[in-house]
């Protein structure tokens, strides 16, 4: 019984890795180059990247400067 | 069209392996048998073809490893940082804590962001799931759960419900009401069951559906209302540790990571494995999509967090120094996917540029662990939950 499970999760690892040997890849360098596209596109909607006036963040509370 | 067979659940001895787990009515010959997920997904595998046994199986799986490695790197021509050269550098940052929320009595495990941007759930070792107002600190909801160490918790994205669980190996769905006297551990909800603890949990696009991954090393699918097992996911051969959806726009996917060091990409539809990673050299304690859906970063007990493309199907970054070694236990991008927070057990918070492979800042200010980091729908503020029972948002 033991060796029988075994040979059935032998079959099935084999199954899992000719699915996974099959798949369509492309370059990294495209890939590279989609995600730095990627990132420029979206950099000024990013709040955290590029800051946002005080005002308009609703955590930073809007304070009136010193300047000492 | 969708086409879901919704079978009876039952949750008992399977038929044949005799272990207690959710289980599937399926017929066989006209027979109606009551076998667990794993067992269905066996059937499909029994019987040998002509001349196949054990050792011919060993070698045809060792020859498709090679295989494997050398079509990957094939296309290995640049790396991320390469063509991140001309790209300008980061400014200096400038985070700070802009509010500390203070009320657990212990460790925080988990915490998830509610879709109106303000409203946070966190859950904690001590039983408690608080959902709080984020910019004014207040706590709106307080659910005590029948468990310790409640390691997952997830905002539904109508923000009528929250969703947790950790040692009680269950997922509980809670509605909130708007009346704060309401009893809500009256009115909860167990939707999903595993055979050992869970370690995280998401809704999907809707309230309807919960995806759930587990230590007993399978993630699975549920339906919210009725409780039943809509698909289950096996290919981890140890605890399941984080899950991640993809988001919307790129389809019905999710990448989960596990104790056996392998981060798997899954469809939800077929509960096929379709991409599976291995480079990590340790425990993978968190799986996040980079926002556009072709890649996925990871934070691991190796001290490194990497960066995963799913078209070119490999590992194309590492975020480490070797002043870093502790274990990374949350990863979480910004909003265009510049930024990479990675939450640390070393108390801080690194923040790395995912396109040159830098760090740009370390948040200091936990007293204990980093347990989770996230970033708020908008990416205006983040918020992390820490082992010093407390959670702060940074802006």
């Amino acid at each position: 019984m033991s060796s029988n499970s075994n040979l059935t999760t032998m079959k099935r690892t084999v199954e899992q890795l000719k699915l996974e040997a099959s798949v369509d890849r492309i370059k990294v360098s495209q890939a590279a180059a989609d995600l730095q596209q990627y990132c420029l596109q979206n950099a000024s909607k990013d709040a955290l990247l590029v800051g946002v006036p005080a005002a308009s963040n609703p955590f930073r509370e809007p304070r009136s400067c010193a300047l000492l | 069209m969708c086409d879901q067979t919704f079978l009876a659940i039952t949750f008992g001895p399977c038929d044949n392996c005799s272990q207690n787990k959710p289980l599937m009515n399926i017929y066989l010959k006209n027979e109606p048998i009551n076998y667990c997920s794993l067992c269905v997904e066996l059937m499909a595998c029994q019987g040998l073809a002509k001349g196949e046994t054990i050792h011919t199986l060993k070698a045809e799986s060792e020859t498709l490893k090679g295989k494997l490695e050398e079509e990957r790197a094939k296309l290995h021509d640049v790396e991320l940082h390469q063509v991140a050269e001309k790209i300008e550098a980061l400014g200096q940052f400038v985070m700070k804590t802009r509010r500390t929320l203070k009320g657990h009595g212990n460790k925080v495990l988990c915490m998830d962001w509610c879709r109106d941007k303000r409203r946070i759930v966190s859950s904690s070792q001590d039983g408690k799931v608080i959902v709080w107002d984020a910019y004014t600190t207040n706590k709106e909801h307080a659910v005590t759960m029948p468990c310790t160490w409640v390691m997952a918790c997830a905002y539904a994205p109508s923000g009528c419900a929250v969703a947790c669980g950790g040692l009680d190996n269950k997922c509980s769905v809670y509605p909130l009401s708007l009346d704060k006297n309401e009893n809500l551990a009256a009115k909860k909800k167990s939707v999903a069951m595993h055979t050992n603890y869970l370690s995280s949990c998401s809704f999907t696009n809707s309230d309807m559906q919960i995806l759930t991954s587990s230590g007993d090393g399978t993630c699975a699918l549920w339906d919210v209302e009725s409780g039943q097992l809509l698909q289950s996911f096996h290919g981890h051969s140890a605890d399941v540790l984080s899950l991640n959806l993809a988001p919307s726009e790129t389809g019905n996917t999710f990448v989960s990571g596990g104790c056996d060091k392998k981060a798997n990409v899954w469809d939800m539809r077929s509960g096929q494995n379709v991409q599976s990673f291995e480079t990590h050299e340790s425990d993978i304690n968190s799986v996040k999509y980079y926002p556009s859906g072709d890649a996925f970063a990871t934070g691991s007990d190796d001290a490194t967090c990497r960066l995963y493309d799913l078209r070119a199907d490999r590992e194309v970054a590492i975020y480490s120094k070797e002043s870093i070694i502790f274990g990374a236990s949350s990863v979480d991008f910004s909003l265009s996917g510049r930024l990479l927070f990675a939450g640390y057990n070393d108390y801080t918070i690194n923040v790395w540029d995912v396109l040159k492979g830098t760090r740009v800042a370390i948040l200091f200010g936990h007293e204990n662990r980093v347990s989770t980091v996230r970033v708020s729908p908008d990416g205006t503020a983040f918020c992390s939950g820490s082992w010093d029972n407390t959670l702060r948002i940074w802006a």
